[in-house]
């Protein structure tokens, strides 16, 4: 892949996004304009803007890349952060809006009128956020890897930069216009691609995966290899070139994998020809492609487990994002929350329809990436391998600087949430120079954690983050806005019993390696057992503590539901036909 | 003979003079609920069971109709391996289908919500 046109589109986006930035900076003055772009952001604004920040590394190259490693199942992937939305829109998004919270602790405290609820809300918010910026600068450093050969660690220290300059300088409203305008150029940058591969695809003969055969390598390929990799060969498979198989050197043409795992050494760099049997990374999957098109067929320790825990994860932890909740402050009313999110259920639906192309295509064409184990790049590296020439190089291009826009428009997103967390409840410093203190320190953590975490795909930490909010914040909001119920006590035992070990399973995943272990599946998609508990033990807790029910829940209950053009005075803050009849009389 | 004339009756009009102002409530609905007197507690609890029945109702429709695939996928095999347009049903249900299924669940949910609120607003307003 030519570097030159690659590395030119990373610097447009990174600039790009500096740029209108700066030009939000201009008209965000005041600390209100910082925080929630003073809440005059219009609906398709604010859809685009979600839209925009919520598509993040794991959505432009992560699911592509599992989808292509694992087949259909992944698809839950992509349904389950839509439905996440859907869920969201039926029974959080107006309540939340008109509860007037900016961030979930403020949700917390508007509803339970309690410091202790806040707090644990907030430690959980922080540790979420930390969880989900991770994979974004991993995926950075992935997209820089693959398209210059620079260490993996310089795109996430990339990233958090330019995130941390532009959320310190521009605040909310800049980021406003930012992320709406990474929404198109996301879409763009994933939507063209696929069209000219599609077109590519059937001027090479339209190529079907239903053959009951493993991979082939359509030409022949050369394989560097970064690290230290077992691999597994289906059949007898003949190479060329130099290295360490199993400890041995070899050297020279006519060389001969035979089938079963070898370990390959780091350093070492293979040819293979065209027409042989791609061997595979040994923890991927074992199967043909005809058995990969087809659901449940991938065998493992208890799929259905797997599949109904992705589910409730993704399904619920959406609400409990951090950089969602904030994005619904922005609306104007309860009513304008609703629309908006009926919006990005349509704008996720058609980006979603794309990632999957990649990952199918993947199969055909850059079958390697099963060998070195790099699936999540299968996005980055397809159009210049389908497409020759400069055509080819330019949709990579294009495709890089959307993945770039993909972890700069999430990072931002859950950095500027992070840091009114963080300056809000820990450093207790409010006012514009808290929220910029906070913002540095947002930022620093999880790109020292990137140094630590071992090879996980970027889609599988992301699954993590949704874990752990869909079994605390997810029992808060949703028993918190339904239920009278609930008490001080029931809501901090809840988020508790489920965010803990969500989170204590999701830390254990990403630095310990457990994947041999037939218990794996239970730690690595906790939250078919945690989200169950945090549901339970708050609500149990709550009946057993009848006394702790906060005095005032009637009159939240109204703030909460009552629609505002009714002008009651529980609602937070005048409408504009209570501000009108006030004026006649 | 003549038919039979019915014998004059009075006829008592029932019905609501609605083009008429009627007497304004001493205490309006919206301040009930302010106030949160019983009766306004029980206006609050009928738009919130209202919105919550709304709001399960839709989700647990669209969630369970997709949370019966793994289960059909696994233990009728043939099912996933049927093809439309030469794709396999499980990634035009996965990859395709479900998208404008959200969107019209959440327009339809979107609409009734707002249908709700707008009676709940016209009960208090009019009381």
């Amino acid at each position: 892949m030519n570097n030159t046109y690659g590395v030119v589109a990373v610097l447009v986006v990174a600039l790009g996004t500096m740029l209108v930035g700066a030009y939000g900076l201009r008209i965000s003055r005041t600390t209100s304009d910082f925080y929630v772009a003073s809440r005059t952001v219009s609906p398709w604004w604010n859809a685009s803007a979600i839209g925009g920040e919520y598509l993040s590394a794991a959505s432009f190259v992560g699911i592509a890349g599992l989808i292509f490693a694992h087949g259909p199942d992944m698809l839950w992937f992509p349904v389950g952060y839509t439905a996440g939305y859907l869920v969201l829109l039926a029974l959080v998004a107006a309540p939340l809006r008109r509860s007037g919270a900016y961030t979930l602790p403020d949700f917390a405290e508007a509803r339970f009128s309690s410091p202790a609820v806040r707090r644990v809300a907030s430690g959980i918010a922080i540790a979420i956020a930390w969880l989900y910026l991770l994979p974004q600068f991993k995926g950075a450093g992935l997209t820089l890897h693959t398209v210059t050969g620079a260490p993996d660690w310089l795109g996430g220290l990339i990233v958090a930069l330019v995130v941390t300059v532009n959320v310190i300088s521009g605040g909310m409203r800049s980021i406003t216009f930012v992320q709406a305008f990474q929404y198109w150029l996301k879409l763009t940058a994933i939507a063209v691609p696929v069209v000219f591969l599609l077109l590519a695809w059937q001027a090479h003969g339209g190529q079907r995966l239903n053959a009951p055969e493993y991979p082939v390598f359509r030409q022949e390929t050369t394989v560097d290899f970064d690290t230290t990799t077992v691999v597994h060969a289906d059949s007898d498979v003949a190479f060329a070139g130099r290295g360490l198989v199993d400890g041995q050197r070899i050297e020279g043409d006519g060389l001969t994998l035979t089938a079963g795992d070898h370990t390959i050494s780091a350093g070492s760099s293979f040819v293979f020809p065209a027409g042989a049997t791609v061997p595979h990374l040994e923890s991927l999957p074992h199967t043909t492609n005809a058995n990969w098109a087809l659901p449940m067929s991938e065998g493992g320790e208890f799929p259905l487990y797997a599949v109904y825990s992705l589910i409730l994860a993704t399904f619920l932890g959406t609400m409990g994002l951090p950089h969602v909740i904030v994005r619904f402050y922005t609306n104007p009313n309860g009513r304008a929350a609703r629309r908006t999110t009926l919006i990005v259920l349509g704008l996720l639906g058609i980006f979603y329809l794309m990632p999957p192309l990649y990952g199918v295509l993947g199969r055909l064409y850059t079958p390697e990436l099963l060998l070195t184990g790099d699936t999540d790049a299968v996005v980055l590296v397809l159009p210049s391998r389908m497409i020759e020439g400069l055509g080819g190089q330019l949709l990579g291009a294009l495709v890089a600087g959307g993945a770039f826009a993909a972890f700069l428009s999430t990072s931002s997103g859950l950095m500027v949430s992070l840091a009114g967390v963080l300056s809000q409840d820990v450093l207790k410093m409010r006012g514009v120079r808290g929220f910029r203190i906070s913002a540095g320190l947002a930022a620093l953590v999880p790109l020292a954690m990137t140094l630590l975490v071992s090879g996980i795909p970027v889609a599988d930490m992301v699954g993590l983050a949704f874990a752990v909010a869909a079994s605390s914040l997810c029992p808060l909001l949703l028993l918190g806005i339904w239920s009278t119920r609930i008490t001080t006590v029931g809501a901090v035992a809840g988020m508790l019993a489920g965010g803990l070990p969500a989170l204590a399973a999701g830390i254990v995943t990403i630095s310990a390696r457990t994947s041999d272990q037939w218990f794996h599946v239970f730690l690595s998609r906790p939250a078919a057992w945690t989200v169950p508990l945090g549901f339970v033990v708050m609500y149990a807790v709550s009946l057993m503590t009848p006394g702790k029910v906060p005095p005032n829940v009637n009159r939240v209950m109204v703030r909460l539901h009552a629609p505002e053009n009714l002008g009651l005075e529980t609602n937070e803050e005048p409408s504009m036909s209570e501000l009108r009849r006030r004026g006649e009389t | 003979m003549t038919p039979e004339r019915p014998p004059a009756e009075r006829v008592v009009v029932t019905s609501p003079r609605t083009g008429a102002p009627r007497p304004r409530r001493p205490y309006p609905a919206s301040r009930e609920i302010t106030e949160q007197s019983q009766l306004g507690a029980l206006y609050m609890r009928s738009l919130i069971r209202t919105q919550r029945t709304l709001g399960l109702l839709v989700v647990g429709l669209v969630a369970g109709g997709l949370a019966a695939l793994p289960l059909v996928f696994t233990f009728a095999p043939s099912v996933s391996r049927f093809q439309v347009l030469g794709i396999g049903l499980p990634w035009v249900l996965l990859g395709v289908v479900v998208f404008p299924v959200f969107v019209l669940a959440g327009w339809f949910y979107v609409r009734q919500a707002e249908r709700s609120e707008r009676q709940f607003a016209e009960l208090v307003e009019r009381s």
